[in-house]
């Protein structure tokens, strides 16, 4: 009963919140991946992308709200979330036109097209807080749980509990709903296909007639929807913070370079790895341990391997100890 | 310098006395002072940036460092803390430390295979249990004590102006960690690589309380010799007279007179600095750097390490912005590791850079006082933009208020777009490379 009380703890405060982390950190990833893939250069502005895209769900689902539409149990922001993503593809291609697509014409050193997007990063992050501010706003509603502590402790019997909200479940079903949509995108549709030629070798799908601004548009609105779905289930999870969003572009770059920078499987590998790295390590391991240990050996301490300040700190190691002894990513990425 | 370039420092001079004018002189030296050091910062990046080509995003977590070397320089050594747990904490240190190389040289010295990989891995994770222990308990035992006012190890107790040098060299040793394993891979990857490095020394400073007291801020840094305090000038009454002889109270005149010795110091380390970029600059080392930045493969085929140089020129640019760092902090009188924000620390500087001429030492200065006064400016203007936009609303108006209100975050829109703006029709920035 106490080894099963243990998993039930790690369960609830690891696997359950890593998993949905982790979905997370892979669909920002996937954006990352495929701008770099296509577009070659590290776009700095990702996690603001994903905080304007959040942004417009956010003011759509409040605006639903007020005017009482409402999705039954789940949150009505997944309800916003078309119309997010729409708003979002507007301002991603009105940037391309309007920023990137001189440098790309130009043939650009990719270095100069990441200064460009630092420059995109500043105005969307003063987009954003001049909108919306810079504070906190929680814009979950419906169900708050699938399964409540509570709950579970009644149906099983044991002294754990495990919870398991709304936001998570709904982070993981949208998460594999939208790489499922991605990948068959990506290998069966002739768009998809030209995508994937134009990443692998630029002047050969030049040659074969693909039209290359057709691509790029392409790209930025599928990365528009999945920045705008990355950062609203985050923020349906957690809480929506313009700055959050900007910090969150550490460990998404980390999720894609550990799996291989430009390589899709790599990036949904890397975020979970990311992930259940972090909340591993900064998990306080007291309470699993009190139930496997016997008494006499009861740790007095948290067991905690890092404090949870430290987050930033997981991630970092990783890609460094990625780009020591594996600088392509685990799964092999581009090495532009 | 051609005369062009002299009149654009003239302009920002003009621009600066213009605010002692039309504001206050107090604000004209807070303006002047931080220029001087965003000065120095800017130099630090642009010769990674324009000797080199190498992009650093983590100037924040550099200048952090030179920040810290402030409190562990100049701060008087705190005697209870060091004797219940200093030596413990140090030995800690030293234990974490000795896992890393010992991991290092087991890496090094035995045959590739499972074997290796599996001591090594052995090494860390015994090694840090043991770090975790030992470091642990002294940690502990330092920040009981007397937490309201100390809780911290303190330093050295050395002269301020110390701590200048060894910002720089703490600057120096965070950038060879990072230069070691990121550079010689593709340049992105130093980007993320640095990134990284300065939101984790950021969140060191925050929460080890036992090295600079976190979140609770190291307060009443000691002033440089040389740098009277207010107070001290206001009870002189020689000092009395001569500002009443300019018509000055002697509030005022003592706030002004210690602002003018800091723009002095400052200047002498500007000065300095720019003399030593220019020189390296326009030597044979200053053109062996642009050839590897403008063809790092040629460059590679005339027989340079181009990896080992950048690492050089990064550890050198990342050592000066410490510098900086220890002189900003050193200004305030205080660390508080919570101002050090990535946009105002390492994204500004980047603009300083771009904007002023990337690859002209004096176009990194120029950019450093512009986009300084620029960015104290916005603020008001921006306010100021928005009242006159906001006028015809009626008040009470739901949009009036919050486009009041948002008026602070103009100053980040602003820099996008003059970040973006420079770069699309004057890549070559204010004063270009010569």
């Amino acid at each position: 009963m106490d080894f099963l009380n243990a998993i039930v703890a790690f369960a609830n405060f690891v696997l359950v919140p890593g998993t949905a982390y982790g979905a997370q950190l892979a669909l920002g990833a996937l954006g990352v991946t495929l701008i770099y893939g296509i577009l070659r250069f590290s776009n700095f502005a990702h996690g603001d992308t994903m905080a304007i895209g959040t942004m417009f769900v956010i003011l759509i689902t409040w605006g639903f709200q007020s005017v009482g539409i409402s999705f039954g149990p789940l949150p009505t922001a997944l309800l916003a979330l078309p119309f997010g993503i729409v708003l979002t593809g507007l301002v991603l291609v009105g940037t391309d036109k309007v920023v990137y697509q001189f440098y790309r014409q130009r043939k650009v050193k990719p270095v100069v097209l990441v200064m460009v997007s630092l420059g995109v990063m500043f105005i969307m992050n003063g987009l954003t807080r001049f909108i919306i501010g810079p504070d906190d706003q929680r814009f979950a509603d419906g169900e708050r749980f699938i399964i409540s502590a509570r709950n579970f402790k009644v149906m099983t019997g044991l002294d754990e509990g495990l919870a398991i909200k709304t936001t998570q479940g709904i982070t993981v079903v949208t998460a594999v709903i939208v790489v499922a949509i991605l990948f068959w995108f990506l290998n069966k549709t002739r768009t998809g296909k030209s995508m994937r030629a134009y990443s692998d070798n630029e002047d050969l799908a030049l040659l074969s007639g693909i039209n290359p601004e057709r691509v790029v548009l392409y790209t930025w609105l599928i990365v528009a929807a999945l920045a705008t779905v990355a950062g609203t289930l985050y923020g349906l999870d957690k809480s929506f913070k313009p700055f959050t969003y900007f910090q969150l572009l550490l460990p998404i770059f980390a999720a894609a370079i550990v799996g291989g920078l430009g390589n899709p499987l790599g990036a949904i590998a890397g975020g979970f790895v990311i992930a259940f790295s972090e909340v591993t390590v900064t998990y306080a391991f007291k309470k699993v341990a009190t139930y496997v240990m016997p008494e006499a050996l009861a740790p007095d301490g948290l067991l905690q391997l890092m404090s949870t300040d430290y987050k930033f700190a997981v991630s970092f190691s990783i890609l460094i100890i990625v780009l020591l002894f594996k600088p392509t990513g685990l799964l092999k990425g581009q090495s532009v | 310098m051609t005369r062009r370039d002299a009149l654009l420092f003239v302009f920002v001079g003009f621009l600066i006395i213009g605010t002692g004018f039309t504001q206050s002189w107090n604000s004209a030296l807070l303006i002047l002072n931080m220029g001087l050091i965003s000065a120095i910062m800017a130099l630090g990046v642009n010769l990674q940036w324009g000797l080199a080509g190498l992009f650093n995003v983590g100037v924040m977590g550099f200048v952090a460092l030179g920040g810290l070397a402030t409190v562990i320089t100049a701060m008087p050594a705190n005697a209870e803390e060091w004797s219940v747990g200093g030596v413990r904490v140090l030995a800690g240190l030293l234990l974490g430390a000795g896992t890393v190389i010992a991991a290092i040289m087991v890496h090094q010295k035995l045959p590739a295979g499972r074997p290796r990989t599996l001591t090594m891995l052995a090494t860390l994770i015994g090694g840090f249990f043991l770090f975790r222990f030992v470091f642990d308990g002294g940690v502990e035992a330092v920040e009981a004590v007397n937490p309201a006012a100390t809780g911290y190890l303190g330093g050295l107790g050395l002269p301020i102006l110390v701590a200048w040098p060894v910002g720089g060299l703490l600057a120096a040793g965070a950038a060879w960690i990072i230069g070691k394993t990121a550079l010689g891979l593709r340049s992105d990857y130093l980007a993320i690589a640095t990134l990284g490095i300065a939101e984790i020394i950021i969140a060191v400073m925050k929460n080890e309380d036992w090295l600079s007291r976190g979140v609770k801020n190291v307060v009443g840094l000691p002033r440089p010799t040389g740098v009277p305090y207010e107070i001290d000038l206001q009870e002189d009454a020689g000092f009395v007279e001569t500002a009443a002889g300019l018509g000055l109270d002697p509030a005022t005149a003592s706030t002004l007179y210690v602002k003018l010795v800091y723009a002095a110091l400052f200047a002498i380390v500007l000065i300095i600095l720019l003399f030593l970029a220019q020189k390296a600059l326009s030597s044979p080392w200053g053109r062996m750097m642009r050839a590897i930045r403008d063809n790092e493969v040629a460059a590679e085929a005339m027989g340079k390490d181009v990896t080992a140089r950048h690492l050089q020129v990064f550890i050198l640019g990342s050592a000066i912005c410490g510098i900086a760092g220890a002189m900003m902090t050193t200004l305030d009188g205080q660390l508080t590791p919570t101002g050090y924000q990535p946009l105002r620390y390492t994204f500004l500087i980047w603009v300083m850079v771009i904007v002023g001429g990337s690859g002209n030492n004096f176009g990194s200065v120029l950019g450093g006082f512009l986009i300084w006064f620029l960015w104290v400016q916005v603020e008001p203007m921006g306010l100021a933009l928005m009242q006159l936009i906001t006028a015809g609303m009626s008040d009470g108006f739901w949009l009036k208020q919050h486009l009041i209100d948002s008026a602070a975050h103009m100053r980040l829109l602003t820099m996008g777009v003059v970040l973006l703006l420079v770069l699309r029709f004057s890549p070559r920035g204010l004063i270009p490379e010569r």
